[in-house]
């Protein structure tokens, strides 16, 4: 077991809407992240992952606000410390974040290259402008990045460039952390391939210790991260290696969203897609019992009056169901649907 | 779905339905126009789930609402059931939209929101020569077309559009194809704003408006997983041109040209290896 | 629809806006209905009458009244001697009369009336003392005496046969007569203005007809706005580019000039209060036109509309039903802001002369050009003009703050 870099226990956050309701968009959240490697967080579309990426790094401002729990990176308690302070003193030098339209924040009438002279000042580190373009080249040339891209303007460049400009200043300083929310899903597949492809890069290369990826397009989080954790209304419902995830989900909903995946590969046309019916709970008043009990095919009364928790089934593989482990495998073999009296562990 | 895959092997002997030389979309003139759609041609025969794959901006959206009519098409003939389609009047434009609908991309902005969803199916059994059918009668067809797709009319009925959820909403855009039943549907990335779980549903009521009522779907999508999985047939599309068609099978299993060969291998994989070194490094 | 207004009664801005428009507007219903003068009745006969309650001079004097155990004079004295006048008596006893400064008090009254009674020389003629200044002293000097003068004031009748005066009543210093029983009296809050009318009636009828004029100018900027930009924006092509020559030639062409011209053109005759308000009203429209345009633009490739057409739905109903609930609230917005210029717009016609020709009505204009034309201004009667400004000022402060306030509501990239 190597280093964690980043550990979260139980982290808990809300919204606040315009009419002072609170969204629990971010519900026990609990994750460890080890040294060489990458997580990544998959959902749908309002499960609060995007929340989990902004609160992971500790930016909590309106309407975003901290509940409860403890984030920890490399040692350092930031759940502890003021936001102001996290974004002077974390944002950059331990964690970097990019979000799916980061390309839009470089200032169109500023040089690439002035951006990176920015984050130098901006994290007081005292270099001449010479030193900074050196080594600025430096990191670009090691991210297949050309060198002239310095001298541009944001304009000039595609927008996969763009994306992958804006990693690479965001990463400048080697952050221990990269959270990265959904950064290729706006691009056209070519440039999402150049994306992943230099995210990997920085990896390998040791510029940063480890990685975050959410995204909903789990054949990318499947070639990406080494690990992945299926994200439902604000909780993490399943962790696992992305080959054990893919191809053997025990969750429930881990196993509708692995059989919804479609890739243009021989076989695929024969697979049946499946479908869950109905859509996720409101999360201002989140159900008491399971939250996917709802939805859940195999759901049984017990399901709606008890939350069940994080439990570890194998090495590194945790589930968030009442039922057992090898109940759900075998219903899921046979295809059944599982009697009343099912079994609870 | 198995029997759908049957209905696809024999398709050679389909009746053409809308075939297209030459259609060609310019928007502006002098130095500033813009060529979109780019002498394409095109054959969608009678009951033939057919999916243009596009990138965007490659013009795969133009391209739909020329068969659509929504905009005029500068050069080229489209020719509907095997004679040329004729849209210069509104009265015959109201014929020819009586055989092909849309379902679009983004179910939020497919709804007037001012008004009840229930003035979307009433419009579509106006349409249909219902206008002064009983009421007993319409509530009847209404029901059967929610049922169509899973949706209970006595819970939609007097809601509005916001009211919904987004896969609700797509499936009551399916119900109303379902009630108009034209020849063609033309659908435009309709799963895209979809969640994943949703969307197989979505998939599954497309083949079985194609199975029951005969029609031809054309399906756009940047998706090359999605239009393998779904189509009979495929054509890629590339600034404007038709790079390659063909049965699904083919096009996507034995590409001949480069642009779908770049698609394809820069979509991510899961059962063989993802290459991340055969991308170009400089785009 | 009732969320929305739900919403829009939560913004603060939108309310206090409301609140100002609404106290306002029922200014103007309520007030006439509990002061029932005509508002543009000549009451005073002369300029500018501060603001006060005038009683009448006979009826009091010749009312029984009260007497006072209470000094009349010390009062008429404080009166008579005001800043001006001490002055005035302190730089002649300094500079003629040879009195030091140290041995001047101004606080107290009687001290400076005894200095003044004793140094007093009208016949002194000494350098500097011009004979104009020698008048202004004589001046001041009669107007204290008659202040001091605290002997009884006899009221006299004059026999129609004889000739001769008859004394009817003998008034004292400690003579007093209570307002109540005074019948005949006026009071004037905001004073007369140059015609002798009273200033607060005639401004609350004045703001109830500019309020007419800002309706009806805006409802009719709006309405052009509305139908060409409508009619610009979903048609498009040709008839496109044709109103939006015109719209940008009447942009290009500052408004107020082509209000001034057409106004002046109508000629001074047919220049109505509804004539005033129908030309500011069509010459202010280009900017409702080219926003509604651009709205329209962008809501016509909307799929809904889409949708609409190919369902078979004229052009005509497309219009109405998809689109023009979209941009409903936008259209209010505009109007608001286009009654708020129109009452400006009239201000401003008005105030160079070319706001409606009539006597007949006040408008807000028309109290400003009358103030102006007789030196209200310049003569210190405030309350001719400043009132009308803060009426002008609070109804387009608030109506804006109800804009802004709406804007917040409606434009979600507004919204915190």
């Amino acid at each position: 077991m190597g280093k964690v870099i980043l550990e979260v226990n139980h982290l808990k956050t809300k919204y606040v809407t315009r009419f002072h309701e609170d969204v629990y968009a971010v519900d026990d959240v609990s994750l460890t992240i080890e040294e060489g490697k990458s997580l990544g967080i998959a959902g749908e579309s309002g499960c609060g992952k995007s929340t989990l990426a902004l609160s992971l790094i500790g930016y909590y401002f309106a309407p975003l606000h901290y509940m409860s729990g403890d984030i920890i990176i490399d040692g350092v308690k930031i759940s502890a410390m003021k936001p102001n302070d996290v974004r002077r003193k974390i944002l950059g030098n331990e964690v970097a974040y990019i979000p799916q339209a980061a390309m839009n924040a470089l200032n169109p009438t500023m040089k690439i290259i002035r951006f990176i002279e920015d984050v130098m000042k901006a994290h007081g580190i005292k270099m001449s402008k010479k030193e900074v373009y050196d080594m600025a080249k430096e990191r670009f040339a090691d991210l297949g990045l050309p060198e002239e891209v310095l001298e541009k303007h944001a304009v000039e460049l595609s927008g996969g460039m763009k994306q992958r400009t804006v990693i690479a200043i965001s990463t400048i300083l080697s952050p221990k952390v990269l959270i990265a929310d959904e950064p290729s899903s706006a691009l056209d597949v070519t440039s999402q391939k150049m994306v992943i492809r230099m995210m990997r890069e920085l990896m390998e290369k040791g510029y940063i210790k480890s990685m975050i990826f959410i995204t909903h397009e789990l054949p990318l989080l499947y070639n990406v991260t080494d690990d992945i954790m299926v994200m439902y209304a604000g909780q993490i419902v399943e962790r696992g290696t992305a080959q054990q995830m893919v191809f053997d989900p025990v969750h429930p909903y881990s196993k509708g969203l692995m059989g919804s995946i479609i890739v243009p590969e021989s076989g695929v046309r024969e697979h049946k897609l499946t479908a869950i019916p109905g859509t996720p709970p409101n999360l201002k008043n989140p159900p008491k019992g399971c939250r996917f009990a709802e939805r859940c095919p195999y759901a049984t009364p017990t399901c709606s009056a008890m939350a069940p928790d994080m439990k570890e089934f194998e090495e590194g593989r945790t589930y968030r169901c009442l039922m057992s482990v090898r109940k759900l495998r075998e219903v899921y073999e046979n295809g059944a649907e599982p009697e009343l009296s099912t079994e609870f562990d | 779905m198995e029997q759908n895959r049957n209905s696809v092997q024999n398709s050679t002997d389909r009746k053409p339905c809308l075939t297209g030389r030459g259609v060609t979309k310019v928007f502006g003139v002098g130095n500033k126009s813009m060529t979109a759609v780019d002498h394409v041609d095109f054959d969608f025969n009678e009951g033939e789930f057919v999916s243009i794959v596009g990138e965007s901006g490659s013009g795969k959206t133009t391209l739909s609402k020329m068969l659509l009519g929504l905009i005029s098409v500068t050069e080229g003939e489209i020719e509907f059931q095997g004679r040329k389609r004729d849209i210069s009047t509104g009265a015959k434009r109201k014929e020819y939209w009586k055989n092909i609908q849309p379902i679009f991309q983004d179910p939020f902005s497919s709804y007037n929101i001012f008004y009840k969803i229930d003035a979307v199916l009433d419009d579509c059994l106006n349409m249909r020569g219902y206008r002064k059918a009983p009421k007993e009668e319409k509530d009847r067809m209404k029901e059967e077309a929610c049922r169509f797709v899973n949706l209970k009319y006595s819970e939609l009925t007097n809601k509005y559009p916001f009211e919904l959820s987004g896969g609700q909403m797509q499936r009551l855009m399916i119900a109303r194809i379902f009630l108009l039943k034209p020849k063609i549907l033309m659908a435009d990335e309709p799963t895209s704003m979809i969640d994943a779980c949703s969307r197989a549903t979505i998939l599954d009521m497309l083949l079985k408006l194609r199975d029951e009522v005969n029609m031809t779907v054309i399906f756009i999508t940047h998706d090359i997983g999605l239009a393998y999985y779904i189509s009979d047939k495929v054509y890629i599309m590339e600034h404007g041109k038709f790079v390659e068609s063909g049965p699904a099978e083919t096009v996507i299993l034995n590409p001949t040209a480069d642009y779908t060969k770049r698609l394809i291998s820069d979509v991510p994989k899961i059962y063989e290896k993802w290459d991340l070194d055969t991308v170009a490094r400089d785009k | 629809m009732k969320n929305t207004i739900k919403q829009v009664f939560h913004s603060g801005k939108f309310l206090v806006g409301f609140y100002i428009f609404l106290f306002v507007l029922l200014l103007c219903i309520i007030y006439p209905l509990i002061v029932t003068y005509d508002p543009l009745e000549m009451v005073g006969s002369g300029n500018f009458y501060k603001p006060g309650t005038y009683i009448s001079q006979q009826e009091a004097a010749l009312d029984d009244g009260y007497i006072m155990n209470m000094d009349a004079s010390e009062g008429k004295l404080a009166l008579a001697l005001g800043e001006d006048e001490l002055a005035k008596i302190e730089e002649y006893l300094t500079k003629y009369a040879g009195i030091t400064a140290d041995q001047i008090d101004k606080s107290n009254l009687e001290a400076m009336v005894e200095l003044w009674k004793s140094n007093y020389d009208p016949e002194l003629k000494a350098k500097g003392l011009t004979s104009a200044k020698r008048k202004s002293y004589r001046r001041l000097d009669s107007e204290l005496m008659d202040a001091l003068n605290s002997s009884d004031v006899i009221i006299a009748k004059e026999d129609p046969e004889s000739g001769e005066l008859e004394e009817v009543k003998k008034i004292k210093g400690t003579n007093f007569v209570n307002t109540k029983d005074v019948v005949n009296k006026r009071t004037f809050v905001l004073g007369t203005d140059n015609f002798g009318r009273d200033v607060l009636t005639e401004l609350v009828a004045a703001t109830k007809v500019s309020l007419r004029i800002g309706l009806v100018a805006g409802l009719i900027a709006t309405a052009i706005g509305l139908i060409l930009g409508l009619v610009a924006g979903y048609v498009g092509g040709l008839v496109d580019n044709l109103i939006m020559f015109l719209t940008n030639l009447f942009t290009v062409i500052p408004s107020f000039i082509i209000l001034i011209l057409i106004s002046y053109s109508v000629g001074t005759s047919a220049r109505g209060v509804m004539m005033v308000a129908f030309i500011i009203g069509v010459t202010s429209w280009p900017w409702t036109t080219r926003s509604v345009r651009s709205q329209v633009i962008s809501l016509r490739n909307r799929d809904h509309v889409n949708l609409s057409k190919l369902s078979g739905h004229s052009m005509a109903r497309i219009i109405f039903t998809d689109i023009l609930p979209y941009i409903a609230s936008y259209v209010v917005m505009a109007m608001i802001l286009q009654i708020s210029s129109g009452i400006l717009a009239e201000a401003q016609l008005s105030m160079i002369g070319l706001g409606p020709a009539t006597t007949k009505v006040a408008t807000l204009g028309l109290m400003m050009n009358w103030a102006m034309q007789y030196a209200a201004h310049l003569n210190g009667s405030w309350w001719a003009y400043f009132p009308v400004v803060i009426v002008i000022a609070l109804i387009s402060f608030s109506l804006n703050l109800m804009n802004t306030g709406l804007d917040q509501v409606f434009n979600p990239q507004l919204r915190d």
